[in-house]
């Protein structure tokens, strides 16, 4: 197992030094002078001559990676081109609230999924089962950003029961983690129903029957512990998926997280807080995937031997 | 029984296939049977469904129903032009890497990962972010962030073939390294890819949807689905249909593409037949 944690350890450490290195690129490859963006058109030549000086921008580009590189391993993510505060301070002060909503939003995807999954696989071909996977196939088909829409006009606009914009108390996080868990609730319902049929006809599961176990105890205990372990990988997936997400709850929802952050830097072209955003939940994402490995292997000894 | 005919006895792919039909109708016809989607008459803005204005009209009187017509193309366009590429991409390296495995392999597949590090959304907004902002743009940035889902997959195929009898028999038999990718693992690799593809056509869809809605994609008075409901978000008070439609357009889309995708997944994976 150490030897297996060991790998996945290294394995991520080269993927964030490659997502730290497609970010940096990316702020490279976007077409226009960032000093004479910066400078503004009034500016003159010494003036955008001087800023490129002082951020460094004359430097060969190798000179330029490893100094980036090394300011990111002092946690240096350089400064907002617009309010030269730190890049690091601006996403410290929002990342509590995208790691609430995430959470949160989890929360919601896995208290309605798995339920909705077993129910599904329990009564597989009844009415419940069809209406259970309508539901979901409509949840998966269906653009985070309408169904946000649709719960503010039913719950906001109509019945006026929960906030729409901000981040104020238990209230405001309702709607988007409502928007951004019921999609994902969506795909953990269909994986648990199928890893749950999977599992209901293994022969174990007609021994325990033929034993005479109640049917209540097969459900619980010896299906879904084996059923849990594709369901487990798929929640750490979906967290991906959560995080990506968020970039349009968070800005549907003016809600203060990375995500609405990275939208409203784009509009503004400050690409220093776009490069830092997307890098962080980058790496969120990544360490994240490693976690979910981890636990999978721990679940599963065949994946670590393999 | 033919293949075509075998998947069609699935409920799912026919109602998908039907309504994936008529919006491709929809989206050649429709444009020249509805009137501007341009055409601003703020005399009659914001008036809920009628029987003038089928889907009423926006905040420059323009009539939704025209824009809903219209905008259909550019959806359908989304996904499968993005698949194509991603598709396109995919194939190359994952075949290559599959194929030839060492080095190249392990270098092209680390790139993969790297690029899987990032949510879909943020990987195709940065590539918006380095090209010309256009209609188009998204639909490209989607493609390629969804290469390295396409080469891991085809790697993986070919991997597990590559050492395959038929391929000892056709290397035997003279076959080049080209001839082998194309002519022989390819088609024998090619079910989990289309059912890849077709899966990947609805989330292509809804990404590219997604990118619009930021501003990121089509910009007004674009009648795409997308920047559409962006622009509804002012109305959700006074004219709530405005954020209604276009969603359902989008889902209905993403329905029919997906009903197509389950249907063939079915089909070409026994194990979920039955389930």
């Amino acid at each position: 197992m150490l030897k297996y944690i060991i790998k996945k350890i290294i394995f991520t450490c080269i993927v964030l030094v490659g997502a730290a290195t497609c970010a940096f690129l990316l702020l490279h490859a976007i077409p226009g002078d960032t000093a004479e963006a910066l400078a503004g058109p009034q500016a003159t030549v010494e003036d955008v001559d001087n800023l490129r000086r002082a951020m460094e921008l004359d430097q060969p580009l190798g000179k330029q990676y490893i100094s980036y590189m090394g300011n990111l391993l002092h946690g240096d993510l350089g400064y907002s081109y617009r309010t030269n505060k730190p890049v690091m301070d601006i996403l410290k002060s929002a990342w509590p609230a995208t790691l609430q909503l995430a959470v949160c939003s989890m929360i919601v995807a896995v208290l309605l999924g798995v339920p909705i999954g077993i129910f599904a696989a329990i009564h597989r071909g009844k009415a419940g089962d069809t209406i259970a996977m309508i539901a979901a196939f409509l949840g998966v088909s269906m653009p985070s950003f309408w169904l946000a829409l649709l719960l503010i006009i039913e719950f906001s606009v109509n019945h006026n029961w929960f906030p729409f914009y901000g981040r104020e108390g238990i209230s405001s996080f309702v709607l988007p983690s409502l928007t951004l868990g019921l999609g994902v609730a969506a795909n953990i319902a269909r994986l648990t129903r199928t890893s749950m049929l999977e599992v209901l006809g293994q022969d174990y599961i007609r021994t325990a029957k033929g034993k005479g176990v109640k049917s209540g105890k097969i459900i619980w205990v010896h299906a879904l512990r084996n059923a849990a372990v594709p369901v487990v990988t798929i929640i750490g997936l979906q967290f991906g998926v959560l995080l990506g997400g968020q970039v349009v709850t968070e800005t549907v929802f003016s809600w203060p997280g990375i995500g609405r952050m990275i939208v409203d830097a784009l509009n503004t072209r400050d690409l220093q807080i776009v490069q830092g955003g997307i890098l962080i939940l980058a790496a969120t994402f990544t360490i994240i995937n490693l976690i979910t490995d981890l636990v999978y292997a721990l679940l599963d000894p065949r994946i670590r031997y393999s | 029984m033919s293949t075509f005919r075998k998947i069609m006895r699935n409920p799912s792919a026919v109602v998908g296939l039907c309504i994936l039909l008529l919006l491709v109708v929809v989206s050649i016809a429709g444009p020249f049977l509805v009137e501007s989607p341009y055409e601003q008459n703020t005399a009659v803005k914001l008036m809920p469904p009628s029987a003038e204005h089928w889907f009423g009209t926006d905040d420059f009187g323009r009539d939704v129903f025209s824009r809903i017509v219209t905008g259909a193309h550019y959806s359908l366009l989304a996904g499968f032009i993005s698949v194509i590429l991603g598709l396109t991409g995919g194939l190359l390296l994952g075949a290559f890497a599959g194929f030839y495995g060492g080095l190249l392999d392990q270098i092209l597949m680390t790139v993969c990962d790297i690029l899987l590090a990032f949510p879909s959304v943020l990987l195709a907004m940065a590539i918006v972010m380095v090209m010309e902002p256009g209609i188009y743009t998204p639909m490209v940035a989607v493609g390629i962030s969804s290469i390295p889902v396409f080469a891991r997959l085809v790697r993986a195929q070919f991997m597990s073939l590559r050492e395959s009898c038929f391929v000892e028999a056709v290397r035997s038999a003279g076959a080049g390294d080209l001839r082998i990718i194309f002519r022989h693992l390819l088609p024998n690799s090619i079910g989990p890819i289309i059912i890849q593809a077709t899966l990947r056509i609805g989330s292509s869809i809804l990404l590219a949807a997604t990118l619009s809605f930021l501003g990121l994609g089509a910009q007004p008075p674009t009648p795409e689905w997308g920047a559409m409901l962006s622009a509804a978000r002012n109305y959700v008070w006074t004219a709530s249909y405005l954020a209604l439609i276009p969603g359902i357009a989008i889902t209905i889309t993403v329905v029919a593409v997906n009903l197509i995708g389950d249907a063939l997944r079915d089909y070409l994976d026994p194990r979920t037949r039955n389930m």
